[in-house]
């Protein structure tokens, strides 16, 4: 099992160091970041001038490696756009998407992992085709068309929720919902499969043969084997849901980081998106290696050997 | 007295098919007294499986089972609903199965799964439970039995996994083990060993088992009675002297000359394999179900059922229209060749 972890902790350490890479090369994507800075009517001097109080003269290397080192003790620089530190305004941003990414993940599993069991116990049923139609809607529809939908129902046509804002409990109802329906249909689907070929497997039979009520034989025999790519999927899901944050967050006008992305793309405000790409990978290679441990935590084969 | 465990008459099994009604048991007879060991053999695809899983009501959906009677311990247990038969199952009724690698649960550790067998009928406290296991643990031959019950399924050999089912199936000590080609699925030095194991509990515990194998070999060695299985039907039953002296089927001799003899039958001859497949069981069908592969069949083997005739006195039947003296003729005839 130790040997499991650490062999799972390193690849997530290399995979978060590229990603980290992939993301300091994003100041020079869009050409010389120093010209970019000094804005249409600077002159050679304030460029160089610009480059060398940013440290753009340096080797890429070092740029590099210093840039790491910062971002390793949380300094991620200084926003170009709003005079303050980017580390404040991440970690004033955090929570929010974070309540808004825990909303939405709670929401789509207690409704596709239910689904996802009746549908298998009782496949070509009524329960089993409602399921289906649900997972079509949800993956034919983009989440945004969704999220006006829902914001024009319930937001405007019947006013039972806000529409905009993030300072209440029921300013996270639409944006969650609207976020985790999108990972309902996967959770969903592989839930119903996963559970269709656990109870239809020689344990399950053996479970039965001992005189286990179907509770039991459901819950404990079935859905503890079914569950462990279900657990995958989710962790998976749960960091594309952050990505999608950026879309939600910005139509529901909800103060998160893909609020922020938003509105650090518009004003160019480089190192604000390269902090938060970089915080939302880390975040996402760390929801990878938990998913993992938990995984290994719930399968015996894994765990003992 | 005979204290009578099973009791069944007319069973059948219907499973519904695309192809049409597949008729996988077609009115069978038979019963198990108490200490006593049946064993049911036929070849591949005869309608064994599904004769045990009717008896535990374990089904597949698909299928339908009817029968004029199904007494356990001398209760009718046919219209028993799911609860009356889950009550039954593991306590006085329990089952192991073709496929000791998957058929534990690779989530729990085997404590946790013999327990729960016994959790589940008994009134007992998980401890006792515990102790009861590594009693039977002990029982079916498992060394460190306490230190094993931390193990998981896939910790363990094909070997060890069947004793642990064996065990398992023993938890709340019931009156009847259906053993579904237990060894089958083991290796050939292994096979022997946990059929002795079988064989030993049964007697010690007194109870009845219901074997079902499709090695004549290990019939011979632990069988009170014998069912002979074909397409559906018993073609052949009685006590297993007398059917191995006297099998009276030429389905029963077809196969009985299939077992090597010691010192009689020649190293690489071919074994004499009965030629011919066995019979879709999809539809009706007429006449007797062997007859495509019988040597003896006539006009009259096409016609209507073929009814049971006494080969010996003392319930050993078989299901033929040759006279008993004919079928000992050719039962001759055939240990000459
Ligand atoms: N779930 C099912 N659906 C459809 N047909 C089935 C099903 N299970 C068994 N059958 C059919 O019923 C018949 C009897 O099958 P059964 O499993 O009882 O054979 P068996 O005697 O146990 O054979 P084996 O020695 O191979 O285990 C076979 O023709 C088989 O194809
Ligand atoms: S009834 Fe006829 S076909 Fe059937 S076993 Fe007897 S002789 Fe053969
Ligand atoms: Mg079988």
């Amino acid at each position: 099992m130790l040997q499991y972890m650490l062999k799972r902790l390193g690849v997530a350490v290399l995979v978060a160091l590229t990603v980290s890479l992939i993301t300091f090369s994003m100041i020079y994507l869009s050409g010389d970041p120093a010209i970019a800075l000094a804005g249409e009517s600077a002159t050679e001097e304030d460029i160089s001038n610009i480059r060398k109080f940013y440290g753009y003269d340096r080797p890429i290397i070092i740029q590099y490696l210093d840039w790491l080192w910062r971002a390793l003790q949380g300094d991620f620089g200084q926003s170009h756009y709003l005079k303050s530190s980017v580390a404040g305004v991440i970690f004033e941003r955090l929570p929010t998407t974070m309540l808004l990414g825990a909303c939405a993940i709670s929401f789509a599993l207690i409704l596709s992992i239910p689904l996802g069991v009746l549908a298998a116990i009782r496949p070509n049923s009524l329960i089993d085709r409602f399921a289906l139609t649900i997972a079509v809607i949800g993956q034919a529809m983009p989440s945004f068309w969704f999220a006006l939908t829902l914001m024009l129902w319930f937001g405007i046509t019947w006013r039972l929720l806000p529409i905009t804002g993030s300072s209440s409990w029921a300013n996270f109802v639409m944006p969650a919902i609207a976020l985790g329906y999108y990972v309902t249909p996967g959770v969903m689907r592989l839930t119903r499969a996963g559970m269709l070929e656990v109870l239809a497997s020689d344990y399950i039979r053996t479970a039965r043969a001992k005189g286990l009520r179907p509770m039991p034989v459901l819950f404990k025999h079935a859905l503890r084997n079914a569950i462990l790519p279900v657990v995958s999927l989710a962790a998976v899901q749960f960091g594309f849901m952050l990505g999608g944050s950026i879309v939600i967050e910005t139509i529901f006008a909800i103060n998160g980081l893909g609020f922020l992305a938003w509105e650090s793309i518009q004003r160019a405000d480089l190192p604000v998106m390269q902090a938060i790409v970089l915080v939302l990978s880390v975040f996402y290679i760390a929801l990878t290696f938990l998913s993992d441990m938990l995984n290994a935590f719930l399968d015996p084969r894994i765990r003992v050997r | 007295m005979v204290e009578r465990i099973l009791e069944v008459e007319r069973l059948s099994v219907d499973i519904q098919v695309p192809a049409g009604t597949l008729r996988a048991v077609q009115g069978i007879n038979f019963h198990v007294d108490r200490g006593e060991t049946l064993c049911i053999v036929g070849e591949s695809g005869c309608g064994k499986s599904i004769t045990a899983l009717s008896l535990m009501n374990l089904l597949p959906s698909s299928a339908t089972r009817t029968a004029d009677k199904l007494e356990l311990d001398g209760r009718e247990i046919q219209n028993f609903d799911e609860r009356q038969m889950a009550d039954l199952r593991g306590d006085r009724l329990a089952m192991i199965f073709q496929e000791p690698m998957t058929s534990l649960n690779p989530a729990y550790t085997i404590g946790n799964q013999l327990e729960e067998a016994m959790l589940r009928h008994r009134n007992v406290s998980r401890s006792e439970a515990r102790d009861r296991a590594v009693f039977l643990l002990e029982k079916v031959g498992i060394t460190g039995a306490r230190g094993r019950l931390k193990q998981y399924p896939h910790q363990l050999s094909g070997g060890l996994r069947q004793r642990v089912m064996i065990a398992m199936s023993l938890m709340c000590g019931p009156d009847l083990i259906i053993a579904d080609e237990p060894t089958t699925a083991l290796d050939v030095t292994i096979q022997a060993q946990i059929l002795h194991l079988l064989a030993d509990l049964q007697r010690e515990f007194n109870m009845s088992l219901i074997l079902i194998t499709h090695d004549l070999g290990i019939v011979a060695r632990v069988a009170d009675r014998v069912a002979v299985m074909y397409a559906g039907e018993f073609v052949e039953t009685g006590t297993a002297d007398q059917v191995f002296n006297r099998p009276s089927h030429p389905y029963t001799q077809g196969l009985l000359n299939c077992i090597p003899i010691p010192g009689k039958t020649k190293r690489g001859a071919h074994l004499g394999a009965i030629p011919g497949i066995v019979p879709s069981l999809i539809g009706e069908m007429h006449g007797c179900h062997f007859a495509s592969r019988c040597q003896f069949v006539q006009d009259d083997c096409l016609k209507g059922k073929i009814a049971f005739r006494e080969a010996t006195k003392g319930g050993h039947q078989y299901r033929c229209i040759l006279s008993s003296a004919e079928s000992a003729r050719n039962l001759k005839k055939a240990n000459a060749a």
